[in-house]
């Protein structure tokens, strides 16, 4: 006798691309979310629009395990092409369900599951005359059996597909009849409900049901991103695509009908980060996405970006690769690109999502910090977050909140500095920093520096200037500099940005000790950034175990499963998940208190792991690599089998 | 190059409208060689900006890498300047441009970072007609790493170290007008009766302004046998029509015979007064003005002058409804949708 499980359990889709399936299948999710019960959704598509197989995936999980599943209690097998392997992925003791308007050929007779076989073919052509129409209502037909074989109320089904149609009343109808053709034809043929159940609970609270690309959109909209720059590329380009339906329904002026936002496709992704970094030069917020080959074409202004100081945000939706890779399946493998893109000595601030509400948050963080650290910072985002939903909480923000545009004069304090009292020691010091003494010059800085050093809590820090503007003097001692947005003030505060090496008044020199002083200068504003990124989220009140586990974005919902089932074994580890490149205190702390330390992460080199010992020197026999690699999200399944086999080898 | 430049000026330097004397519109100490054709241009720079009452802060000076793309330093020091990487100056000048739509942005680049590592930018840039001076410093050679030649060598064309170059020249000036470029010049950096009316033009233009002046370079590319060198450039040169820019608030109507001047209005309501002295074309038709202009190559001339200009100019900014506003004005009450319009998304993603 089969024991009932309820809310628990995995359905796959096996679809043929550019079908119709995905708004069907989306039906079923969005089903169970409204029963109450915790679902996740993952689509498994090919880089193709058109003929070949896609799977869907569904995990219905009590627990909230969000994690995916390994293992399928219940295919629904619509592609002939896949059938074999999809039938072969079925659970012992699982159901097989099968368009059987054709039978089945010879060798699908497994014993160990129930076939249920649903005439969809047949069903739809004595219904429908239209040929799409008969494509398409044969994933609605389906659906509807499932929901009578799930015991899924018919009336949230009969609400989403009200809510779908909205405003298109007439395509409601004949939707609800091709669920009721399913619904129908299951209460006919078979014995339902069966032993897979979902029950009405009510453990979503306020919850919503959001992918992280809309979610990265819409925190580019909220923060006052007004320029995007683009390349059309999987994963990304959804991004884009929110943000331009985000801001025509936020950003339209009422009155004129004008945009308060411009969006340019442009011609690659060289052009889009230029575009962006023109932008920000110019006062403006602005962003871009893109995946891990478009990080790579965008290297060379990465670079100049962290040389010349210019804010920029980048959302990278990473998906598997190297080169071409797997366009459409995901993975953690920008990390090491990311951290160093580009020539020289360069770096750059990551920040990693673990949830859309993180996407939507992270990337308001990002506006503010790419601004208040006048370089780069690249949102680490994946596939599998952009491009699936998941249950998280609800977006929310505090009207309370004013953006950090960072440190830049206004026009008046422009005024303030030509000024000041001191200007006449500047234009001194002008004089002889024009007659190329190296020691005076130096000898000046000195001073300034020291003048920093034993007053950088001054709000006001104007005079430090001693009469003269200079883009990149360290006023507050924290390697952030001043910068001037063009067209501010007439006859003070101009500069030319460049990719090349300046003076602290921003004139172009070849002088090492000038160039030293800028790259050192670099290097303490990466100290300040270590603790303004997000800190690092932990998982225990304080150290129980000398094991430590490291996870980051995607792998979360599945570590975390995966700590449970550890924890069952006996296996206690502490968690702490990065938010952030560079690594803070908190990070470093952890990771010096804890003898052995997993580092979980999808990529196939450890990145994260090598990223861990070349910043903080920490060993590598110290550091357990659990990884995963093959392009579909990481199982708690896996990480459990990984870390205990570790223990066990010991 | 010098390493002294004298601080005097002469007290009683005329004042333009703004009260500035033209030193006002000077740049630093260029590092060019002596006798480069770029310092000429900046030189046209300095007195078309003089002329024109042009406020050097609401000018942006954007630049790629190479000989022409250091000049922005050499002039107009009050203005804000961007060196940026090799043939990308289009894009960072497309998002500085669609973040503040009010001043004018002025592009500097050579023939190496436009036709070819930036080739891509470049085209694309003209496609969308972006608002911006886009000044090509076209000297056939790459001066920085020592004069290879460039994609806008004459096929024939002898370097210094005598090797001839095998390969099809890119006309510039053609290919704009092939992409849609809304105001296409042609100069020769040793004209600068031409040079600065052409400049003041391209700054009123509303879209995309090319402006290519030959330039020789003095050092790589100044040999017998080179077609950018000045005595060549000097024979070959075909001046299609004088040129004056006339600003509306003082406009003088020159006298021209009848017959042979033509007058363009732009869009802000200057003129532009063509003196013709090329026959066969319409500098407001873009088949006459690529027909003549492919005359002129068959004779081996360059065609000099404003060879095209469509009055009818849309720039990037009215083509995608922005906000007559600077995006880079606005405020966050007017970007940010605040909480209440969250309550609403949730409810809409349960």
């Amino acid at each position: 006798m089969t024991s009932i499980k309820i809310n628990d359990f995995v359905v796959r889709f096996a679809n043929v691309n550019g079908t119709g399936s995905a708004s069907a299948n989306a039906l079923f999710t969005k089903a169970v979310f409204r029963m109450g019960v915790p679902v996740t959704p993952k689509n498994i598509f090919p880089s193709n629009i058109q003929g070949l197989p896609t799977w869907y995936e569904v995990r219905v999980s009590e627990k909230g395990y969000l994690g995916r599943r390994e293992g399928v209690d219940l295919m629904v097998a619509v592609n002939p092409q896949s059938m074999k392997k999809d039938y072969a992925d079925v659970r012992s003791g699982g159901y097989f369900v099968y368009d059987n308007t054709k039978p089945l050929r010879p060798g699908y007779d497994r014993e160990d599951i129930k076939h249920l076989g649903i005439p969809m073919t047949a069903l739809c052509n004595a219904e429908y005359t239209d040929a799409r129409q008969r494509q398409l209502f044969k994933n609605v037909v389906y659906i509807g059996a499932l929901a009578t074989l799930f015991d899924i109320e018919f009336a949230v089904l009969e609400g989403l597909i009200g809510d779908q149609f909205k405003g298109k009343e007439k395509l409601i109808e004949p939707n609800i009849k091709a669920l009721n053709i399913g619904v129908n034809y299951v209460k006919d043929n078979f014995e339902f409900p069966l032993p897979l159940r979902v029950e009405r609970r009510d453990l979503l609270g306020d919850k919503i049901l959001y992918g992280g690309n809309s979610a990265c959109a819409l925190g580019a909209i909220y923060a006052g991103a007004t320029v995007a720059a683009w390349y059309p590329i999987t994963p990304s380009t959804s991004v884009v695509d929110a943000f331009a339906k985000y801001a025509s329904k936020y950003r339209v002026d009422p009155e004129t009908g004008k945009n308060n936002y411009a969006i340019v496709q442009a011609e690659d992704e060289l052009a889009a980060i230029g575009m962006v970094m023109g932008a920000s030069w110019n006062g403006a917020r602005a962003f871009t996405a893109t995946s891990g080959p478009g990080v790579s074409l965008m290297n060379e202004f990465l670079g100049l970006g962290y040389f010349a100081e210019v804010p920029t945000v980048l959302i990278d939706v990473q998906r598997t690769g190297p080169s071409t890779g797997m366009p459409t399946r995901t993975q953690q493998s920008d990390i090491l690109l990311a951290a160093y893109a580009s020539h020289g000595d360069t770096k750059h601030p990551l920040l990693f999502p673990s949830t859309p509400k993180e996407c939507f948050e992270m990337t308001v963080d990002a506006f503010d910090l790419t601004e208040r650290l006048q370089t780069p910072v690249i949102v680490m985002t994946d596939l599998d977050l952009g491009m699936n939903d998941h249950v998280t909480d609800p977006i929310v923000w505090d009207d309370s909140r004013v953006y950090d545009r960072g440190k830049f004069l206004t026009s008046e304090e422009l005024d303030q500095i030509g000024t000041d009292k001191l200007m006449s020691l500047a234009s001194d010091m002008t004089a002889r920093s024009n007659g190329n003494s190296k020691d005076e010059m130096a000898a000046l800085i000195n001073e300034l520096d020291g003048q920093a050093n034993s007053d950088h809590s001054t709000t006001a820090p104007l005079e430090q200037f001693k009469g003269k503007y200079g883009r990149y003097l360290d006023i507050d001692n924290d390697g952030i500099p001043y910068r001037t947005i063009p067209g501010t003030h007439a006859t003070h505060g101009a500069f030319v940005t460049r990719g090349s090496s300046r003076d602290e008044y921003a004139v172009y020199t070849e002088d090492g000790d000038a160039y030293r002083r800028n790259v050192d200068r670099l290097s303490r504003k990466w100290d300040t950034a270590k603790e303004l990124v997000p800190r690092p989220e932990f998982y225990q009140d304080a150290d129980r175990s000398n094991n430590g586990v490291i996870f980051f974005g995607t792998s979360t919902d599945s570590a975390l499963e995966a700590l449970e089932l550890l924890d069952a074994d006996g296996i206690d580890l502490d968690a702490m998940r990065p938010r952030a490149f560079p690594f803070g205190k908190a990070f470093r702390d952890f990771v010096d208190s804890h003898e052995r330390i997993f580092v979980i992460e999808q990529n196939r080199d450890a990145q994260f792991r090598s990223l861990m010992m070349i910043e903080l020197g920490t060993d590598a026999s110290k550091l357990v690599s659990v990884l995963n690699y093959d392009g579909m999200p990481i199982t708690a399944d896996n990480i459990h089998r990984q870390v205990k086999s570790y223990f066990q080898k010991q | 190059m010098t390493y002294l430049r004298s601080t005097f000026r002469h007290p009683a330097l005329p004042k333009n409208e703004l009260g500035y004397s033209v030193d006002y519109y000077e740049g630093s100490l260029s590092t060019l060689c002596a006798g480069c054709g770029h310092d000429s241009i900046n030189a046209a720079i300095v007195e078309a900006c003089w002329q024109m009452n042009i406020e050097p802060h609401k000018v942006a000076k954007l630049s790629g890498i190479g000989c022409s793309s250091k000049s922005p330093a050499y002039f107009l020091s009050n203005s804000h300047g961007f060196n940026s990487v090799h043939g990308r100056m289009p894009s960072v000048a497309t998002g500085a441009n669609l973040a503040n739509r009010d001043l004018i942005y002025f592009g500097v680049s050579g023939d190496g970072d436009t036709a070819s590592i930036g080739m891509g930018q470049a085209v694309h840039v003209v496609r969308r007609n972006l608002n911006m001076v886009y000044l090509v410093m076209n000297n056939g050679c790459y001066g920085l790493t020592k004069g290879q030649d460039s994609a806008t060598a004459d096929v024939g064309s002898k370097s210094k170290s005598g090797s001839v170059n095998l390969f099809e020249a890119i006309d510039l000036a053609s290919l704009a007008i092939e992409l849609g470029a809304t105001f296409v010049a042609q100069s020769f950096s040793g004209d600068k009766e031409q040079l600065v009316p052409l400049l003041k033009a391209a700054m009123h233009h509303k879209g995309f302004a090319l402006l290519n002046v030959i330039s020789p370079c003095v050092t790589f590319n100044n040999n017998p046998g080179s077609t950018k060198s000045y005595d060549y450039v000097r024979e070959h040169i075909e001046a299609t029509s004088t040129v004056d820019f006339v600003p509306i608030s003082r406009e003088i109507l020159a006298s021209y015979e009848a017959g042979s001047v033509k007058d363009l209005t732009m869009h802000d309501g200057t003129t532009i007064h063509l003196h013709k002295l090329e026959k066969n074309w319409d500098p407001l038709d873009r088949f006459s003005a690529i027909n003549a202009m492919q005359r002129a190559k068959q004779k081996g001339e360059i065609l000099t002058g404003l060879l095209y200009l469509d009055e009818n100019s849309q720039d990037l900014h009215e083509l995608i409804n922005t906000t007559y506003r600077p995006l880079n004005k606005l405020g966050e009450a007017e970007l940010c949708p605040g909480s209440e319009a969250l309550a609403k998304l949730n409810a809409s993603l349960r």
